[in-house]
């Protein structure tokens, strides 16, 4: 079945506030969508609240993947239904072997008595990371912790290569990684292009643009989609900012939830 | 209580016993005085628990076992320790050896790794001027009835310039309440000679049905240049009570490695320390615990330096479930003239249930100037923002919170230098954060 996903009318509180105001969206299995936007206008919040981040309330909504409504499950759930979040800030678990860790990932997908073996594992996990350019010491490093902001962002696509999920979502996956690693990550996400796999990248810059082609941008202001188009409309972005966005619109202050 | 009145030795029966079993003139003299003394003193009295309410009397009768013939003949509680082809083995039974051997390699390079009660007879020259010298018999009531009573024991002895490459392995356990079971450990490790030695002091499953006591004192001289680890898993049964004193003495540029699992089922003292005596000497600690029920436990980690350039680091890991107590105490002590010592502490304490309670007491007393210290402790649950992180890569939140807590003890865990210990440790902490 060709991967589909679409969020309808997703409204997300955190701390009684609310920030996002009813994100639609529709995602089909193949498509990469973008998502841009000024800092503090809802967009790793939007991530955050499909991924389940306890701190976190839906209101409002639904977000249906594949038939499934995501927002019914629990965050491990949602992850099995096939969803991943390649997170802004990952986080770092001092004692846990990235390889200890990247196992149990993948036996979670997997029966009981139906893990997958050692072997087939590190062979699996040492071919991943020789694309992306991984040093394999880092396979036993307790996972993200003392990595740079870029090693940790290889980290999450050697997750996402390896638990091969159906939606991905990129929150900032860009930042922090230097012009190489911008094309070696690049270059991951590319190769997991397929027709039964859709993105969403969170993004506020072009130069990740130029090595994933989006097929449609999304501009995020006040916890809402604001404006839609294809690849154009980043490279506009990039040249002029959001001024002509909020003039267009008539939107004078695009954050949400600060006052 | 009437247990706490009445101490379980006196100098005649001290004597009496140490006569029986053919120990020297030296050491027969030790037990008589370390037995009245033991009349006369105080059990230790460590911060906020009172160890003068638990059960400390039940220290049992020395009793002699027999050897085994082979150590497959030992029960499973020893053999899964022991991996195929080991060499180097110590296994003490209730209050005496039912196994010994070293290496032919290790033997001819003069290396000595026998019981303590044999060495006091066959190497008195070796043993005699170490034997309650890194901790005075007189301290208190523990050491002096420790000094009148202990048993089997462990000696290790490496010459100078002898670096031993595989571990010294031991097992000391007991499987009979009413038996003795007190082992004193005594370390030499001669100039520039480096040595691992690695124990694990156990109750034979099901066996141990009375309420008894286990003393142990610990003692390790780390000579110039001298590099000793000493690795230590305890896992008595929950009616034992574990009283266990470690002290190093480390001399210039010498090293000291502690990793301590203190992980009984019951009531447990321990106490970890280092003299940094010499110039230049380093000593690192880790400890890590695991409280169930209502198990009480007194941790401590102490460096006291004295050389300049010392350098100590001590680093406390507890679980604590249940209703269990911890008291958890890092010093670190800095004598005036360690200039330049550098002494640091961290305890962590990881809350699993509302009614458990872990102290952590950093203690930093320093009467030099030109040092560093530091400490950092804290007490906290399981985070939930690494749980949130796990989960979201598909894993469930049980085995997301059981990946985190092993995360919390791996420090210890992966410093175990035996693949049979480390792999027993494994399960050990398996069945007490599941059970
Ligand atoms: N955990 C939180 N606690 C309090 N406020 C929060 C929390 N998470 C988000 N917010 C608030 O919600 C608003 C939207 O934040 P969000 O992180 O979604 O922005 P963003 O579009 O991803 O910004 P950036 O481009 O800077 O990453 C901000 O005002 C932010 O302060
Ligand atoms: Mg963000």
């Amino acid at each position: 079945m060709a991967t589909q996903f679409v969020i309808d009318g997703l409204k997300a509180a955190i701390e009684g506030k609310e920030i996002l105001k009813g994100i639609n969206l529709e995602i089909k299995g193949g498509e990469i969508h973008a998502i841009m936007g000024p800092n503090g206008t809802g967009k790793s919040t939007l991530a955050s609240a499909l991924m389940g981040h306890p701190k976190y309330e839906v209101t409002e909504g639904t977000a249906v993947l594949n038939g499934e409504d995501l927002l019914e499950m629990g965050v491990d759930e949602r992850a099995r239904a096939g969803l991943f979040l390649a997170m802004q800030y990952p986080s770092e678990i001092p004692g846990v072997t990235n390889s200890d860790f990247l196992r149990s990932a993948i036996n979670a997908r997997r029966e009981e008595g139906n893990e997958i073996s050692l072997i087939k594992f590190i062979r699996q996990m040492e071919g991943k990371m020789k694309e992306l350019e991984m040093n394999p010491e880092f396979a036993h490093r307790y996972l993200n912790e003392g990595f740079s902001g870029g090693e940790k962002k290889r980290n999450e696509i050697l997750q996402m290569t390896l638990l091969d999920p159906k939606i991905v979502v990129l929150d900032e996956i860009d930042s922090g990684l230097d012009i190489d690693a911008l094309k070696i990550v690049s270059n991951g996400v590319n190769a997991m292009r397929s027709e039964d796999r859709g993105f969403l990248i969170i993004t506020h810059y072009q130069r990740l643009l130029n090595y994933i082609t989006p097929d449609f941008v999304h501009v995020m202001m006040q916890g809402r989609i604001v404006k839609s188009g294809g690849p154009e409309l980043a490279q506009r972005l990039e040249n002029e900012g959001y001024d002509w966005v909020k003039e267009e619109l008539g939107i004078v202050d695009e954050t949400v939830g600060q006052a | 209580m009437s247990t706490q009145l009445s101490t379980p030795t006196d100098r005649q029966s001290a004597e009496a016993l140490a006569r029986s079993k053919g120990e020297p003139q030296w050491l027969v003299d030790l037990r008589g005085e370390a037995a009245e003394l033991a009349g006369t003193l105080e059990w230790p009295k460590p911060e906020k628990i009172r160890i003068d309410r638990w059960n400390l009397t039940a220290v049992g009768n020395y009793e002699q076992g027999q050897a085994a013939a082979s150590v497959g003949e030992l029960p499973s509680v020893v053999t899964e320790l022991v991996a195929e082809g080991t060499e180097s083995l110590i296994v003490q039974q209730n209050s005496s050896i039912a196994w010994k051997q070293l290496s032919a390699d290790l033997t001819a390079k003069g290396v000595i790794f026998t019981d303590l009660e044999t060495a006091c007879k066959e190497h008195a020259d070796l043993v005699q001027p170490y034997l309650f010298k890194a901790i005075d018999k007189g301290d208190n009531k523990l050491t002096a009835l420790h000094a009148a009573l202990w048993n089997g024991g462990v000696f290790v002895y490496v010459p100078r310039n002898v670096e031993v490459e595989l571990p010294l392995q031991a097992i000391l356990f007991n499987n009979k309440s009413e038996a003795a079971f007190a082992p004193h450990i005594l370390i030499v490790a001669e100039s520039n000679s480096k040595v691992t030695y690695v124990d694990y002091v156990v109750s034979e499953p099901g066996t141990t049905t009375e309420p008894f006591v286990h003393h142990s004192v610990v003692e390790v001289f780390v000579k110039s240049g001298a590099h000793v680890r000493f690795g230590s898993i305890h896992h008595m049964a929950d009616n034992g009570v574990d009283l266990t004193l470690r002290r190093s003495i480390i001399e210039n540029d010498g090293r000291m490695e502690w990793v301590i699992g203190d992980l009984n089922d019951g009531n447990t003292l321990s106490d970890t320390t280092s003299h940094l005596k010499g110039n230049g000497s380093n000593s690192d600690a880790k400890v890590i615990t695991i409280g169930q029920n209502d198990q009480k436990m007194s941790l401590t980690t102490q460096a006291v330096h004295f050389g300049r350039s010392s350098e100590s680091d001590m680093v406390t890991r507890a679980v604590m479930k249940d209703s269990a107590t911890a008291i958890i105490n890092g010093i670190t002590k800095i004598e005036k003239g360690a200039t330049k010592a550098n002494g640091v502490q961290t305890e962590k304490v990881l809350m699993l249930s509302p009614k458990a309670r872990g102290d952590a007491n950093p203690i930093l007393l320093i009467d030099e100037d030109d040092v560093k210290a530091g400490h950092a402790a804290s007490v906290g649950q399981v985070n939930p923002e690494q749980v949130y992180y796990l989960m979201s890569r598909g894993i469930t939140k049980q085995d997301a919170e059981r990946l985190i807590i092993y995360g919390f003890l791996a420090p210890v865990v992966s410093e175990i230098p035996i693949d049979a210990v480390r792999e027993q440790l494994q399960r050990l902490l398996e069945r007490k954060l599941e059970g």
